[in-house]
């Protein structure tokens, strides 16, 4: 590493013949350099043998002209070329801060002022959540009063996107649930020889909770994120500002659609879900517990009342809002900057398979309760 | 010589941006690419710095022709020269502050404190309030984005610095105080500067010389005055 300056002290004065490249390559070794210390009283620096200096370097002679000053030494400098000096004024000028940065202090009291904060942003988000779904509820209301406003061909894209793309994740998943409940079915059952039970625990407990919660998730994952990045982008863009000043409604236009899609694909999705994990639990019964495709459809037809499929499918539909309101609610709060995509897409994930299992647990609750 | 373009041909599909492009940049010059929209000014510049490649012809940047760079040698070169992007691209997740300090700390054995007080020196050259060094880039309007952009495309000091459309978006005042701050930079600094710009008043009092790009070609190449004297119709469709 080259020497970048050469002390020369004697009693009443020190020279500092400094030289090679003052940049900031180089300049680490000058800041830390314990000879500094050695200076008393007056230094001189000789700028005259210096090859090049960048802002790194004047900011770095500045710097240490600085510590020198408050020990009361007295700095000069000589020799130093025309551009060198200017671009050490140029440093000086703008390297003065009025701003001071202080750490902000954190103490127990402080803590229930981030608490109160928290708990404030908290409300706030709830609320304008609940003024989002209203203003998504009464867009719908508006539009069922003039059909002729209902976007079909959006509505018939999201279709398409959210619910028809999906459909092979789906089968997979649902087809998988369907295996696993009814390979650890079987494995107690047999031990009661209570083998034809199988079918209501598959029949019940896909149709009115795993089929529609499995399909619910798959499409929070899909849609959700979709829907949030879809429209944060055309906020970024400034499309849906374009939008409002055309007069488009962003409801209309983005939202709705989205929610009628789902509301309709998700119904249809949770239907073949439950068909899907049913054959797989039929595939289980036959291969580990001799129960016949047959034996297995007619103990189906007897004992799996309609009314678990129906509530699964009920439920269905609601799982739809839930997701897209969230999807479309993340995507409006995404701002200017990129990173708030990722972040708002990541949440929206997460709080529509929240409420999705939420709302589940409550209907498990409530309906059970009033016996259904 | 700074950057030497030699015959250089670049083409998307079969749309054909420069057919056989040249034109050199000396050093300390401030030197301006001009031409309409989809004339590949930008195009041009982007191949000058490693982000595309031309379909045939030499670029030689600091005199390395590019296509034969390995990987060392093009990250060796990214770091003499600054770019400002259009719209200044600066990192969204860093502050204003962060994004200036980032090369310095990677790049260099600074110590930190010492690169904060660098970047905040560096961002009222350009001109930036000192309030801004804390805010997030999204809070920034257009023309404190370019600063910014312009006060991290300097952190290291680079030797070349390449503009893209530095004064668009700005208002006249704004715009006339970054040619003054661009024309500083390069007086103190010794910075060779190269532009994509439309700005008529720019091209006017900033540029020491300057191509104007059409149709797959070099139109015209030099001063101010010389092509007002030379080309004085095409120049007219610039100025006005």
């Amino acid at each position: 590493m080259q020497k970048l300056f050469v002390l020369d002290v004697t009693p009443s004065c020190c020279r500092i013949v400094c030289q090679g490249e003052w940049t900031h390559a180089f300049v680490s070794s000058v800041l830390g350099a314990k000879a500094w210390g050695e200076v008393k009283q007056k230094a001189v620096f000789d700028f005259s043998q210096v090859l090049s200096m960048d802002t790194a370097g004047a900011l770095a002679w500045l710097r240490i002209k600085k510590e020198l000053e408050v020990r009361g030494v007295s700095v000069e400098k000589v020799g130093i070329p025309k551009k060198m000096e200017k671009l050490i004024s140029l440093c000086q000028t703008h390297s003065r801060h009025s701003l001071k940065t202080t750490p902000p202090s954190f103490g127990f009291s402080e803590g229930f002022v981030v608490l109160g904060k928290q708990t404030e942003v908290l409300w706030r988000a709830f609320l304008s959540f609940v003024s989002f779904a209203g203003g998504a509820m009464y867009a719908l209301l508006k539009t069922l009063t003039k059909p002729h406003k209902i976007r079909f061909r959006a509505t018939l894209y999201h279709l398409e996107q959210s619910g028809l793309n999906a459909l092979p994740i789906i089968i997979i998943t649902a087809l998988l649930i369907g295996v696993v409940i009814a390979y650890q079915g079987a494995v107690q059952l047999e031990k009661f020889g209570a083998n034809i039970f199988i079918v209501e625990m598959v029949g019940i407990a896909a149709t009115r909770e795993l089929a529609p919660m499995i399909v619910a998730i798959v499409i929070a994952g899909r849609s959700a994120s979709a829907f949030a990045a879809q429209i944060g982008v055309m906020k970024i863009t400034d499309e849906v500002d374009a939008m409002k000043t055309m007069g488009f409604g962003p409801w209309e236009f983005l939202v709705l659609p989205r929610v009628v899609a789902l509301v309709v694909a998700m119904p249809l999705l949770v239907l073949l879900g439950d068909g899907v994990a049913i054959f797989g639990g039929m595939l289980v019964a036959r291969g580990e517990l001799g129960i016949s495709f047959v034996e297995f459809i007619d103990r189906f037809q007897e004992t799996v009342a309609l009314k678990h499929i129906v509530i699964g499918l009920v439920k269905a539909p609601i799982f739809g809002i839930i997701i897209a309101l969230i999807g479309c609610y993340r995507g409006f709060q995404i701002s200017s900057s990129t990173e708030s995509v990722g972040k708002y897409t990541t949440i929206s994930v997460v709080n529509a398979i929240f409420w999705v299992i939420a709302f589940n647990a409550l209907f498990s609750v409530l309906l059970t309760e009033l016996g259904i | 010589m700074m950057v030497v373009v030699d015959n250089v041909v670049t083409a998307f599909g079969s749309h054909v941006v420069h057919n056989g492009v040249s034109l050199h940049v000396n050093k300390g010059e401030i030197f301006g690419l001009l031409g309409g929209s989809g004339s590949g000014k930008t195009v041009l510049m982007r191949e000058m710095i490693l982000l595309n490649q031309p379909r045939s012809g030499r670029i030689e940047v600091l005199g390395r022709s590019l296509a034969t760079l390995d990987e060392a040698a093009k990250q060796a070169l990214r770091l003499q020269w600054g770019v400002l992007f259009q719209f200044g691209a600066l990192f969204s997740s860093l502050t204003v502050l962060e994004n200036v300090m980032i090369p310095l700390q990677e790049y260099t054995a600074l110590p930190r404190g010492f690169i904060e007080e660098m970047a905040r020196m560096k961002l009222k050259m350009v001109g930036l309030p000192e309030h801004a060094a804390s805010l997030w880039p999204s809070e920034l309007s257009g023309g404190m984005k370019k600063r910014a952009g312009l006060a991290r495309a300097l952190a290291l000091d680079p030797k070349l610095l390449f503009l893209d459309e530095p004064t668009s978006g700005l208002d006249p005042a704004s715009a006339r105080g970054f040619d003054t701050l661009i024309l500083e930079l390069r007086e103190l600094l010794g910075i060779t500067i190269v532009m994509v710009t439309h700005d008529k008043d720019t091209i006017r009092d900033v540029l020491d010389r300057f191509v104007i790009l059409g149709e797959g070609k070099v139109q015209a190449q030099g001063s101010y005055t010389e092509l007002m004297g030379t080309h004085s119709e095409l120049m007219k469709r610039f100025m006005e």
